[in-house]
This record gives structure tokens, C-alpha cells and sequence, in this order.
């Protein structure tokens, strides 16, 4: 069928009251677990599966895009408040996210990361309408060797994270890359760091890192500063809506967060937390006020939280177009597929295509949806910070420890909060930045992993990742960001 | 149970709401059976092949009424180790059973874990899934002959790209290296945690080869991406153009089989009513749809003759673990 021809089905489908009321309810579903660190939409659709095996195959679908895009709005909703990213995803979000929630600016935020999410996952909707093939092709061309330059390149944001001291900034980044690899050895099956503990064979989960550093760490430094001496009066909501010159700053990082997250979506194992790694690393460096981020500029939260929503899109591609989950949600929609009996792959759109393209459609409707769920409530989420922070503090720790508990139902990663909280906490009282922990952790066991997957493949011979033409084009990418920014300097050209 | 009912309603926490309103959906039928309540535990996180097992015997024991009241609890982690751990503790207890398999085998191996199969009662083996060899398309290698040859020649020229390492596909992996005479210390295995990954770099003719269950690779197969050069079973399967491992003259047969289990020094007569109510769900019409719906083969061996076959699983697993190096 006609690409055209067939959406426009698939809008005929979706855009009866019974499914229009299955997508709503599916993006309110997403919202609420998008909140609770812990719980995410792979785990929500797999406990939903039984209930909706009930339904018919569309309806199902409907509900589970809606909560698959609802989720990365309410994920960032509680980065940029509460600094507890509810999802990996949002975890850059919550850098200048919060820091502009504390200024008082937690509404522009808001909206900037909402509008900005409805632009991405638009556009990243209408590209998985319509390029799939195209990206599948692409996508295959990527190995071991591939995915290892390309996490070099994401391990330079880093640089753009480090905070006033590199010393202390590189000190960040190994303490997460020695946590990274505790846990089981995944080419060898050993156990490495777990010092004989059962729950740690599974390494640390990153949610738990996260939430640990930003949240709890936070809640700490609060409390201990707060023992001393009265807050300072810095808690003013501000104009509700983004001002001109916050739609000027923001657009720009909109666009290119979503062309950085839709195709590294699509990558196999791409995932969403190297797109928003990246768009962060190119805003700074685009930004003419580099010294703004992390300290809560606009970009920051604009281009990231694009490129997140866009890759929840392109995880689609792989799935539909080549029945390839690439995602712990796109196996668990793979398992649902199968359980109606229909095999995702390059035979899907011609076989089920009422299906695929209700579902595609009702993409777009969800995304319109939360936009207009979303956008409303931003004055009111806002205000959320008004509570007296004792008491949002006390709140923001129990909905911490409930989410991570979620997770493994383990008391033991409570523990493991509760030490990295401590971690964190000193870690903001002698000015180490959190931030690079958090990447070092996201990214070095992938590194280390695709590097060991490709020095295998190719028996010991490391020219691999020069004579690949993709490869060494990502090589060259990342030396040129490290390397570019001091001769720029030294020619005597000002640039982030 | 108090205690358990309420760590379920925790995780479930958003999801109830939705749960509540098509809850007379699931309605358990009329009870004619001794158990009243069962918690099954998935030791895997919601999604995988042992939490899918675990949930259809949920809706199978409830729909049949063999169980009045079933819950799923999934402790995931490190191959099914840390739920057998947990699960290890409940001596005596017959309210819950545990869902298991021959990745929990690789595990325990591997891991070094200090609990193994010896700590619970085997009940019964009720599924399995057969492993396919694949190439990509455009690859040189036509036939099963054509790898076996390659690896003998030398076996880490073939990368073979799969599951987790110790996993069903690793163990497949060693025990035809060393069917085809090859020196197995050599095998060039490459693990990848997601079925979709490895897919990918096997399509993408990355690796030589992949190896994993038939389910995994049948919609590419079909598609005409991936060539299939054998599988894993007995005998050929119907509706896939592959000989089996046999006929290609690699003495192999080996299934991805998944089982349950019941708690450690079980009562007999606490042993007999379990075994009787899993004999009682094999036997439903219900789970014969389940089977046929997922794609699984029925391989339901239960009470003392599972119990041989995992010794001798386990035996035949540790001596291919400990050839390709995993285990010392």
C-alpha cells in the first residue's frame, strides 16, 4: 500500500471515539509510571499484556504508543522539578532542567521540554512513516567496531559536562566508570567487583546511580545547608509561558536534537541516552554563551529532551520494518505482537498494514494529546516547588525509594541508594561535578563491550576501528571536537 | 503471603487502575482443585521467556481452575541465579513454585553460584525451543558441512554471535565446535545481551554466523535475510527448509528447555499435589493453545525421569562449559 494512501487509513482507524479514548488513556498511563523512577514502559506494557490480550490487536497497539510516549513526558516533567529523572532518557534533562526549576524557571522549562518533545516526536513519526527501509539499511552497515567509535564520540561530552575543574571533573567520570563494571562480564560470564553479593551480579542499575546522585544527593546538601543557615529567597515561579527570546533558543536545538535522535534511535544499539549525550555536547559548543550550561540554560533542556522523544521514535523503525527490538520496550511490543500471532518484520506492512498504520497514527494523535495534556498543567507543576522544602525534600525521597524499589523489588538496591545518595552528597559539598559519573556509567560497559565484541570479531587486529569507513569518520569526529575547540583558541577565534 | 500480596501491589502501582477495570476478564473459573493459592516465581525481569512461561501458567491454572489464586513474582537477575537463591530459602514451602531452565543450568555454572538445583524439588520440564545455525544471506558458507569444515580448520576465524555467555547458544556453540573436531578452546564466541542486537550484527554479516532459538531468527529466515543451516532438534521441523545437526554429521541435539520447580525438602504429599496440578494444566486444552500460540514445543517430562535428565543436563553442560573455559 501507498505510504500515503495507508496513513490515511490508519488516521480512519485511530480517530474513532473508542480508539481516540484507548490513546488517551494510554498517555495518561505513561505520564503517571514516567514519574515513578523504576517503573517504565517496558515493565507497564508487559503487566498490561494479559489484560489486553482481551482487546483487538489495534486498540492494544494504541494504548501501548501512548504509554511508550507518555512515559518520556513524565519522565522529564520530574527531572526538570524534582531532579529525579524518572527514565535514562531524561537523565541530561535534569542538568539544566532542574538548575532553571530552582531559578524560577522551572515553567519555561517545562514548556520548552514539552513543545520540544511534540516537535521531535512529530517529526521522528513522519520519518518513521516514511524512511524505515532506508534507515534499517543504514542501521545494519553499523558493528562492534561502528557502535565503539561512536560511543568515543559520546564519551567527548564529557568535556562539555566537566564543570570548572578537570581534575575533578575526570575524578566524576572514572568513579562512574569503576562502578560500571561491577557485575557480570557479559563475552565471559564472570563476575567482576561483587564481592560475593547476589544483587550486584547484574551490575548497578544506571535509574539507581541517577536518581541516587541527582535526588537524594541533592535532598542531603539541602538538608545539611539548610540545619545552618535560612534559605535564601530564590524560589520565584516566574512568567508561566517561554518568553520570546526562549522560543529563539530554543527551536534551533529542537530541530537538531531530533536529527541527532531519530537516526541513532534507530541504531540497533543506539538507545536514548547517546542522542541526548550528543545534543547537549553540539548545543554547548553551538552556544554562544557556553558558561550558561549547567548553570540552567535553555538549550540544554530543548535539544536533549528532542533528541530523547525523537529516539523513542526511531526505536520503531527496527521493530516494524525489520521485527528488530532494539529496546527492553521494543521486546516487550515484540512479544505482543507475537501473542496476536503477527510476526514484525519487512512483511509487516504489507500483511498487517490496518494495524501498523492505526498505530503510527495514533502516534501522532498521542503526541498531540500529551502536548495538550501537558502544556495546561505546566503552571500548576510549577508550583509544586512553592511546597516548603522540608516537605517537598520528605516527598522527593519517598518517591525516590518507592521507584527504585520498584525496579528489582530488592531492598537491597535501597541500600545502594542510600550510599549513593551519600556519595552524591559529598560529592556537591566539595564541588565534584555528578554529571560525569552518570555518563561514565551509561557508557563505559557499552564501550567496553563493543570493543571486546570487535576485537574478537577481527582476532585481535585493532586496525579494525580505522579501516572501517564509519568507524574512523566517528574517530575523526571525536578527536576533532577534543582537539578543535584549542587550535580554534589559539588562532584567537572565542568558541565554547 | 500478606507480605507478598503487598510487594505485587507495589510494582504493579500504576498499572492497577487499568488492571481493575478488565479484571473480570480474568475472572478464575470454578474451582476444582486442592490448591487455593500459588505464586509462580519468574526469576527475570517481566518480558522474557521464563516470565512468559510464568504468566501463561498463570492464566492457565486460574482460567482451568486447577488454582484458584495465582500471582507471578519476578526476582530477575544473573541468568535465574538470584531468584533461585531467593527462592532456595522457602524449605518445606509449597505455596510457591519456580520457573527455571537450561540458561539457569549455564548460570549457576558459571556464576559460581552457591545455590543449584540440588536446593529445590524438579518437578517438571514443560517446554523447549530448538536452536537454529544462520548465516547472513550473501554468506560463502552454503551448508552445516561448509561451517564444520571452516572451524576445523580454524575455529576462531568463525565468530558465532548469540545470547549471553554460559547461555543455551554459547554451550550450542561449543558443543558443535567440538562435534566438528575443532579445537573448542579457540571458539570465537561473541555474547550480545539483546535478541535484537545480535539479529543485527549477524544480518549486517558482522559475525560469521549466529545461533540462537528458532523464534528469534524465524521472521528473517522466512524473509529470505538469514539462510538456515541447521537445527538443533531430533528430527527436521516442519515449515523450516534445515537439516538437523545429525544429518549434517555433528553428533548434537540440544533444546532450550524451561521447567518448573518446586522449594527444597517438599513434603511428599505437598510434592504429589503440585506434580498432580502442573500434570492437570500440560493436560488443558487452555495450555495446548498457549503452546501453539507462542510457538513452543511441548517436551512436559515430569517427577523423578525430569529429575535424571537434568543430571544428566547438568553433567553434559559443565563437561562443554569447562572446554570452552567459562568454568574451571
Amino acid at each position: 500500500m501507498d505510504t500515503f494512501s495507508g496513513l490515511l487509513h490508519g488516521f480512519e482507524v485511530a480517530f474513532t471515539p473508542i480508539n481516540l479514548m484507548w490513546s488517551l488513556l494510554g498517555v495518561t498511563l505513561g505520564t503517571a509510571i514516567g514519574v515513578l523512577p523504576g517503573i517504565g514502559p517496558a515493565l507497564t506494557i508487559a503487566l498490561l499484556l494479559p489484560v489486553t490480550y482481551h482487546l483487538d490487536p489495534t486498540a492494544a497497539f494504541i494504548i501501548f504508543g501512548g504509554i511508550y510516549y507518555g512515559a518520556m513526558y513524565g519522565s522529564s516533567t520530574t527531572s526538570i522539578l524534582l531532579n529525579v529523572p524518572g527514565e535514562t532518557g531524561s537523565i541530561v534533562t535534569a542538568i539544566d532542567g532542574h538548575m532553571m526549576a530552582k531559578k524560577g524557571r522551572a515553567a519555561a522549562a517545562l514548556a520548552t521540554a514539552a513543545i520540544g518533545s511534540f516537535v521531535a516526536g512529530t517529526i521522528a513519526t513522519v520519518g518513521l512513516s516514511f524512511l524505515s527501509p532506508i534507515m534499517v539499511k543504514i542501521a545494519l552497515l553499523f558493528g562492534p567496531a561502528e557502535y565503539f567509535s561512536l560511543m568515543i564520540l559520546a564519551f567527548v561530552t564529557v568535556s562539555a559536562l566537566l564543570g570548572s575543574s578537570i581534575l575533578r571533573g575526570m575524578s566524576a567520570l572514572f568513579i562512574g566508570l569503576a562502578i560500571g563494571l561491577i557485575g557480570i562480564d557479559t563475552q565471559t560470564g564472570q563476575a567482576r567487583f561483587t564481592f560475593g553479593l547476589l544483587p550486584l551480579l547484574d551490575g548497578v542499575d544506571v535509574v539507581v546511580v541517577a536518581v541516587g546522585l541527582f535526588a537524594l544527593g541533592e535532598a542531603f546538601h539541602v538538608a545539611f545547608r539548610e540545619a545552618r543557615r535560612p534559605e535564601e529567597l530564590s524560589r520565584v515561579v516566574g512568567s508561566l509561558w517561554m518568553s520570546r527570546s526562549d522560543w529563539a533558543r530554543s527551536w534551533k536545538p529542537w530541530l537538531r536534537g531530533t536529527a541527532l535522535g531519530f537516526p541513532l534511535g534507530s541504531l540497533p544499539a543506539g538507545g536514548t541516552e547517546i542522542p541526548t549525550f550528543l545534543s547537549y555536547l553540539l548545543e554547548k559548543r553551538l552556544s554562544k554563551k557556553p558558561e550558561e550550561f549547567g548553570q540552567g540554560a535553555i538549550e540544554a533542556v530543548a535539544g536533549p529532551e528532542a533528541a530523547n522523544n525523537a529516539a523513542v521514535a526511531g526505536v520503531l523503525v527496527p521493530l516494524l520494518s525489520f521485527g528488530l527490538p532494539t529496546s527492553a520496550t521494543a521486546a516487550i511490543l515484540l512479544a505482543a505482537f507475537q501473542q496476536y500471532g503477527i510476526q514484525p518484520g519487512p512483511l509487516l506492512f504489507s500483511s498487517n498494514s490496518t494495524l501498523v498504520w492505526a498505530l503510527i497514527a495514533s502516534l501522532y494523535l498521542g503526541n498531540l494529546m500529551l502536548l495538550v495534556l501537558n502544556l495546561p498543567l505546566v503552571g500548576l507543576w510549577a508550583r509544586l516547588l512553592l511546597i516548603p522544602r522540608p516537605l517537598l525534600y520528605g516527598g522527593i525521597l519517598v518517591l525516590s525509594m518507592l521507584g527504585v524499589y520498584s525496579l528489582n523489588n530488592s531492598v537491597f538496591d535501597l541500600w545502594l541508594l542510600l550510599g549513593i545518595g551519600l556519595l552524591g552528597f559529598a560529592m556537591r559539598q566539595f564541588e565534584y561535578p555528578v554529571a560525569p559519573l552518570v555518563v561514565g556509567l551509561i557508557l563505559g560497559p557499552m564501550a567496553e563491550e563493543q570493543f571486546r565484541r570487535a576485537y574478537a570479531i577481527a582476532q585481535g587486529d585493532v586496525s579494525v576501528f580505522f579501516t572501517h569507513p564509519i568507524s574512523a569518520s566517528l574517530l575523526a569526529i571525536a578527536a576533532a571536537c577534543v582537539i578543535g575547540p584549542y587550535l580554534l583558541r589559539r588562532r584567537g577565534v572565542s568558541i565554547g | 503471603m500478606t507480605n507478598l500480596t503487598r510487594r505485587q501491589a507495589l510494582k504493579t502501582g500504576a498499572a492497577l487502575a487499568a488492571l481493575a477495570t478488565a479484571g473480570g476478564l480474568l475472572m478464575p473459573g470454578a474451582a476444582l482443585a486442592a490448591l487455593d493459592a500459588l505464586t509462580v516465581v519468574a526469576p527475570a525481569k517481566p518480558g522474557g521467556g521464563w516470565d512468559q512461561t510464568a504468566r501463561s501458567m498463570q492464566e492457565v491454572f486460574q482460567t482451568t481452575g486447577i488454582v484458584k489464586a495465582v500471582q507471578v513474582e519476578n526476582v530477575a537477575g544473573a541468568g535465574g541465579t538470584v531468584g533461585l537463591a531467593q527462592f532456595a530459602n522457602r524449605k518445606g514451602d509449597a505455596s510457591a513454585v519456580l520457573v527455571g531452565g537450561l540458561v539457569m543450568l549455564g548460570a549457576i555454572l558459571t556464576n559460581k553460584s552457591p545455590v543449584s538445583f540440588k536446593d529445590v524439588t524438579p518437578l517438571a520440564r514443560l517446554t523447549g525451543e530448538y536452536e537454529v545455525i544462520v548465516v547472513p544471506a550473501a554468506s560463502e558458507l552454503k551448508s552445516m558441512g561448509d561451517l564444520a569444515a571452516k572451524l576445523k580448520a580454524d575455529a576462531g576465524s568463525v565468530s558465532w554471535g548469540g545470547g549471553s555467555a554460559g547461555g543455551t547458544d554459547h554451550i550450542l556453540a561449543g558443543l558443535i565446535a567440538k562435534a566438528a573436531g575443532a579445537d573448542v578452546t579457540k571458539l570465537n564466541y561473541v555474547a550480545f545481551s539483546g535478541g535484537g542486537e545480535a539479529l543485527a550484527a549477524i544480518v549486517g554479516g558482522h559475525v560469521t554466523c549466529g545461533v540462537s532459538g528458532l523464534g528469534e531468527f524465524e521472521a528473517q529466515i522466512k524473509a529470505g535475510e538469514l539462510r538456515a543451516l541447521a537445527i538443533s532438534s531430533g528430527e527436521r521441523l516442519p515449515g523450516l527448509d534445515a537439516p538437523t545437526l545429525k544429518e549434517s554429521g555433528l553428533d548434537v541435539e540440544l533444546a532450550n528447555w524451561r521447567a518448573v520447580f518446586g522449594a527444597g525438602e517438599l513434603a511428599d504429599a505437598d510434592k504429589a499435589a503440585l506434580l498432580d496440578a502442573v500434570d492437570q494444566m500440560v493436560k488443558s486444552d487452555a495450555w495446548k493453545q498457549t503452546l501453539a500460540t507462542k510457538g513452543w514445543m511441548d517436551t512436559y517430562l515430569a517427577g523423578d525421569a525430569f529429575a535424571a535428565y537434568l543430571s544428566e543436563e547438568e553433567a553434559r553442560v559443565t563437561t562443554v562449559l569447562k572446554e570452552i573455559g567459562l568454568v574451571s
